[in-house]
C-alpha cells in the first residue's frame, strides 16, 4: 500500500499532469459536442422498432390478404428484375448519413439488381411496419433465403433463376420450403414468431435496398455514393389454403410517400414493384445516420494525451535520475512499476470516465439537435462503450508507462507509445485502404476501441462496414483484449528489465 | 564495541572497459562521520549506488545494518541517503517531494514538516524545487535523507553548490547528527571540505581504498620532520651538518633540514652565532597527504589534459 500510496501522491503533485487527465477529458467532450455534422432530420425522424427492440427498416410493396389460423402461401416467381440509379458521379453524391434519405427519390438509371433485391412470399403480424414477419425470398445475389423478424436470415438453395415458394404457418411455426419445379420441396427453415396473433396478413412482396458503393481515391476511402433501386417481381400459379379472408390488396408498407412502388394483376400474373428493404437498420454510408459511436471522434485526442502523461510518469523520473530516489525508497522495483500502472491506470480511467459519459449523453442531444438521425441504443450498450472507451484510454495509458519503463527517454518513449497505440487507429480511420486498416484493428493496441461499436454488423444488410462508420473487425471485448495483451506483454518486459538493470 | 553500521566488503564493478569498483572494503561506523575522499573517478558514488542496491555489483557485497538493502522493509528509516541534489521533479514542490517519499516508508506529514524544519528550508518548501539554487536542493536532499530518522546518514558530495555559510551549517549540522549516535558517511573530492568535520576518512582511488583511518593518524603518516630555516649566512648549511642534520637548498636563502627538531636547530645556529630570519617546522597539511596518497590514483592530471 506504501507503494501505491507514494505513486499516487507523486502523480497528484504534478499540476501538469493532473491538468493533462483534465484536458484529455475536456478534448474528448468538446470535440464530441462541437457542432461538424448537420442534417435534415426533424422531429419526425425516426425508425420503426421490431419484435427483438432493435430498430428496423421496413418498407416495401405487399400485394396481400388476410389468413386466420393455420394455412399456406404458394407462388411460383417467374421473374425478378430491376433498376439501379444512373452512373454514379462520387462528386455529386457523398455519403452524409443525414437521416432516412434511402427510399427517396425515384430510381431511374439501368436495369439491374443490388445483392439484396427481394422479392417472394411474406406472412406479417399486420402491416405495421416493425411487426413480426417471415419472408422466404429470391434474392439479387444471395439465392434463396428464408428471413424472419429482421435479425434473422437463412440461407436457401444458391439459386438465381426464378422458383417456387411456400409458407406453412403450424401455430407460431412458419416454414419455408422452396422448389425448382413446384413438385419437389425442400424445406429452408422454420421460423418461430412467438406470440403470432391468429389472424396474419399474407401475400407477394418486393422490395430492394439503397444502392452504395465506396469510392476509392488515391488513399483508399475517399467517399461514398448510392442512390435508391427497385426491383419487380412476377408471380404465377399463387395459392392459398386455409380461412383466408378479403381480396388481394396491394399497399405499400412503410418508407416515403415518393417511393416506387406498385402492383398489378393479369389475370393469374402478379407483379410487384418496390422499394426499401425489410433489414436491421444501420448506421453508416448506406443505411441511416449515424451511432452513438460518432460523439466520440474525440477519443484519439484524448488517448495522445493520456498516452503522453502515462509516458512521461516514468521517463520523467529516467530523465532527472529522480529513479534513484524511487528505487532507494521502494528496492521492490516489479512493486513500483505495478503500483505506477494501478495509479496512471486509475486516474485515467477515473478522469475520463465523466467526459467520455458526458460526450456520449449530451452528444447524441446534440447530434439530433443538428437533424442527425443517431440510432438509439440499449443502456447496456451505452455502457459498454463508455465504459469501455475510458478503459481503453486507462489500459492504453498503463502500456505508454511500461514502453516508458523499457524506453526511458522521453522523446523516444512517446514516440513509441503514439506509433504503436495512436497512429494505427487514425491510419485506420483515415487514408489506410479498408483491408490494412482492418488488420491494424486486429492486431494493434488500437483494436480496443472495438469497444466503440454500438451496432452489430449485419450479413444480411450491404453497408460499408468501416471503422469510421462505427464497425469494427473485432467483437468489442476480443479488442479489448488485445490491447490488454500488449499492455500485459509490455509491463512484463518492462518489470525482467527493471529488476536486471542498474538504475 | 561499534556498530558497523554500513559494511562494504571487496566490491567490485566493471563499466565496459573501466574497472570502476576493485576490491572496495570499509565500514562505517556508529557515532562518527567518516570522510569518502578520492578523486573523480575513483568509484566513491559507484560504491554508494551499490549500497543502495541500484547497482549490482560484479562481485563482493554491501551490507547495511547487516542485511541487503534490497530486502530493507522500510529501507529511509534505516539508511537516509542523498546521491544527487538536483534528481527532483522540478514542477514538484520541495514538501511534496518529500510527501511522496514519507508516504513510501508509511510516513505522515507531520515528519516532513519536522525534516523542513530541521534543515531550515522554512517557507522555501512550499515552492517549485524547480526553482531552487543547489544549495537549497542540498538542504532539501539532507532533510530526505533525514525523514525516516534512520541510524545511517550516506551522502554523496553535499557541500556542492553551497554558499560558505551553508558549508558551516553543513558540517555542524553532520557532527551533530554523528553525536546524536548516528553513523554518516560522507564523500568529496576535496579534503578541504571534510577536514574540519570528519572523524574517520576512507581515501579511495582507482575502485580502491587507499588509507582507511582516524584524521589524526592521516596526517601523522604524512609529517616527515622537516624544518625551513630563513638565512643568508654562507656558513649555516656547514653548523647543522656538523649538528647532524641533512640539509638541502631549496631556493635562494631557504634550507630544507631534516634529522633535528626546531629546538636543536636554533640551537646549533646559535652555537655558530649563523645569522637566520625564520626557522619553521613543517607541517603536512591533510590536504598534502591526501595529494601525496592519490598521486598515483588521479585520472586525469592537468598536464594530460594540456597535452
Amino acid at each position: 500500500m506504501s507503494y501505491l500510496r507514494a505513486e499516487w501522491t507523486k502523480f497528484r503533485t504534478v499540476r501538469g499532469w493532473v491538468l493533462a487527465m483534465i484536458v484529455a477529458s475536456a478534448a474528448i467532450v468538446g470535440l464530441g459536442i462541437m457542432p461538424g455534422m448537420q442534417g435534415t432530420c426533424g422531429d419526425d425522424c425516426g425508425l420503426p422498432t421490431g419484435p427483438g427492440g432493435e430498430e428496423v427498416t421496413d418498407a416495401f410493396t405487399f400485394l396481400h390478404q388476410s389468413l386466420t389460423g393455420d394455412g399456406t402461401i404458394t407462388a411460383q416467381l417467374t421473374s425478378l428484375t430491376g433498376i439501379l440509379p444512373a452512373d454514379p458521379d462520387p462528386s455529386a453524391e457523398e455519403s452524409r448519413g443525414t437521416g432516412p434519405s434511402a427510399a427517396n427519390g425515384t430510381a431511374s438509371g439501368r436495369p439491374g439488381l443490388v445483392p439484396w433485391a427481394k422479392a417472394g412470399i411474406l406472412l406479417k403480424d399486420g402491416t405495421r411496419p416493425g411487426s413480426a414477419y417471415a419472408a422466404v425470398m429470391l434474392t439479387g445475389a444471395h439465392g434463396v433465403r428464408l428471413q424472419y423478424d429482421y435479425t434473422h436470415d437463412l440461407a436457401g438453395p444458391k439459386a438465381t433463376q426464378p422458383q417456387w415458394l411456400r409458407l406453412t404457418r403450424t401455430g407460431d411455426a412458419v416454414k419455408a420450403e422452396v422448389s425448382a419445379d413446384g413438385s419437389t420441396w425442400d424445406t429452408v427453415g422454420t421460423a418461430e414468431l412467438t406470440g403470432l396473433p391468429a389472424t396474419v396478413e399474407i401475400g407477394l412482396f418486393a422490395t430492394s435496398p439503397q444502392y452504395s458503393a465506396a469510392t476509392s481515391g488515391a488513399f483508399g476511402i475517399s467517399g461514398a455514393f448510392g442512390g435508391p433501386t427497385q426491383a419487380t417481381g412476377v408471380f404465377e400459379n399463387v395459392s392459398v389454403t386455409g380461412t383466408a379472408t378479403g381480396s388481394w390488396h396491394g399497399e405499400k408498407v412503410g418508407g416515403a410517400d415518393d417511393v416506387a412502388s406498385g402492383t398489378s394483376q393479369e389475370n393469374a400474373r402478379f407483379t410487384v414493384t418496390g422499394s426499401g428493404d425489410i433489414a436491421p437498420a444501420v448506421a453508416g454510408a448506406s443505411g441511416l445516420g449515424v451511432t452513438i459511436t460518432q460523439t466520440l471522434v474525440g477519443s484519439f485526442a484524448g488517448l495522445i494525451v493520456v498516452v503522453v502523461v502515462g509516458t512521461m510518469f516514468i521517463t520523467a523520473e529516467y530523465r532527472r535520475g529522480l529513479v534513484r530516489t524511487t528505487m532507494a525508497a521502494n528496492p521492490r522495483r516489479g512493486r513500483v512499476l505495478a503500483a505506477k500502472a494501478v495509479v496512471i491506470g486509475a486516474v485515467t480511467f477515473v478522469t475520463s470516465l465523466p467526459g467520455v459519459a458526458a460526450v456520449v449523453l449530451i452528444g447524441q442531444k446534440v447530434l439530433r439537435a443538428n437533424g442527425v438521425y443517431v440510432h438509439a441504443v440499449s443502456a447496456a450498450i451505452e455502457t459498454q462503450v463508455i465504459v469501455g472507451t475510458a478503459a481503453v484510454l486507462a489500459v492504453s495509458a498503463v502500456l505508454a508507462m511500461a514502453l516508458g519503463m523499457i524506453v526511458r527517454h522521453s522523446a523516444a518513449a512517446v514516440t513509441t507509445a503514439i506509433v504503436s497505440i495512436v497512429l494505427p487507429y487514425l491510419l485506420a480511420m483515415t487514408v489506410l485502404p479498408a483491408g490494412a486498416g482492418q488488420w491494424l484493428l486486429r492486431l494493434t493496441p488500437a483494436a480496443a476501441f472495438a469497444v466503440q461499436q454500438s451496432t452489430p454488423e449485419y450479413a444480411q444488410v450491404d453497408n460499408i462496414y468501416t471503422p469510421i462508420n462505427g464497425y469494427f473487425p473485432l467483437p468489442p471485448w476480443a479488442g479489448f483484449a488485445v490491447l490488454c495483451g500488449w499492455a500485459a506483454i509490455a509491463l512484463a518486459a518492462a518489470t525482467l528489465l527493471v529488476r536486471r538493470r542498474d538504475v | 564495541m561499534t556498530v558497523q553500521n554500513i559494511v562494504v566488503d571487496g566490491l567490485r564493478k566493471r563499466f565496459g572497459s573501466k574497472q570502476a569498483l576493485d576490491g572496495m572494503s570499509f565500514t562505517v561506523d556508529a557515532g562518527r562521520v567518516t570522510g569518502f575522499i578520492g578523486p573523480n573517478g575513483a568509484g566513491k558514488s559507484t560504491t554508494m549506488r551499490v549500497v543502495l542496491g541500484l547497482d549490482r555489483p560484479d562481485g563482493g557485497t554491501a551490507l547495511v545494518g547487516g542485511h541487503p538493502y534490497r530486502t530493507l522493509p522500510r529501507p529511509l528509516t534505516e539508511l537516509g541517503s542523498l546521491l544527487d541534489a538536483s534528481a527532483l521533479q522540478p514542477s514538484r514542490t520541495a514538501r511534496n517531494h518529500l510527501l511522496w517519499l514519507a508516504h513510501s516508508q508509511g510516513l505522515g506529514v507531520r515528519r516532513v514538516d519536522e525534516v523542513i524544519e530541521l534543515t531550515g528550508l522554512g517557507s522555501a518548501a512550499r515552492r517549485r524545487a524547480g526553482g531552487f539554487s543547489l544549495g537549497m536542493r542540498q538542504r532539501l536532499g539532507i532533510a530526505a535523507a533525514l525523514l525516516g530518522d534512520p541510524r545511517t546518514l550516506m551522502l554523496d558530495e553535499p557541500f556542492n553548490g553551497m554558499d560558505p555559510e551553508g558549508i558551516i551549517w553543513m558540517r555542524g549540522f553532520l557532527r551533530e547528527l554523528a553525536q546524536q549516535g548516528r553513523a554518516v558517511l560522507v564523500s568529496s573530492h576535496l579534503m578541504s571540505e571534510l577536514q574540519d568535520t570528519a572523524d574517520h576518512v576512507v581515501v579511495a582511488g582507482r575502485g580502491r581504498v587507499l588509507a582507511d583511518t582516524t584524521v589524526a593518524q592521516l596526517r601523522a603518516t604524512i609529517s616527515d620532520g622537516r624544518v625551513s630555516v630563513r638565512t643568508d649566512d654562507p656558513n649555516a648549511a656547514a653548523a647543522l651538518i656538523a649538528a647532524g642534520a641533512a640539509v638541502v637548498a631549496t631556493e635562494p636563502g631557504t634550507l630544507s633540514v631534516t634529522g633535528l627538531p626546531a629546538p636543536a636547530i636554533v640551537a646549533a645556529l646559535n652555537a655558530r652565532q649563523v645569522v637566520f630570519s625564520e626557522v619553521t617546522a613543517h607541517r603536512a597539511t591533510l590536504e598534502e597527504a591526501y595529494l601525496e596518497l592519490t598521486r598515483d590514483a588521479v585520472e586525469y592530471r592537468a598536464g594530460e589534459v594540456a597535452r
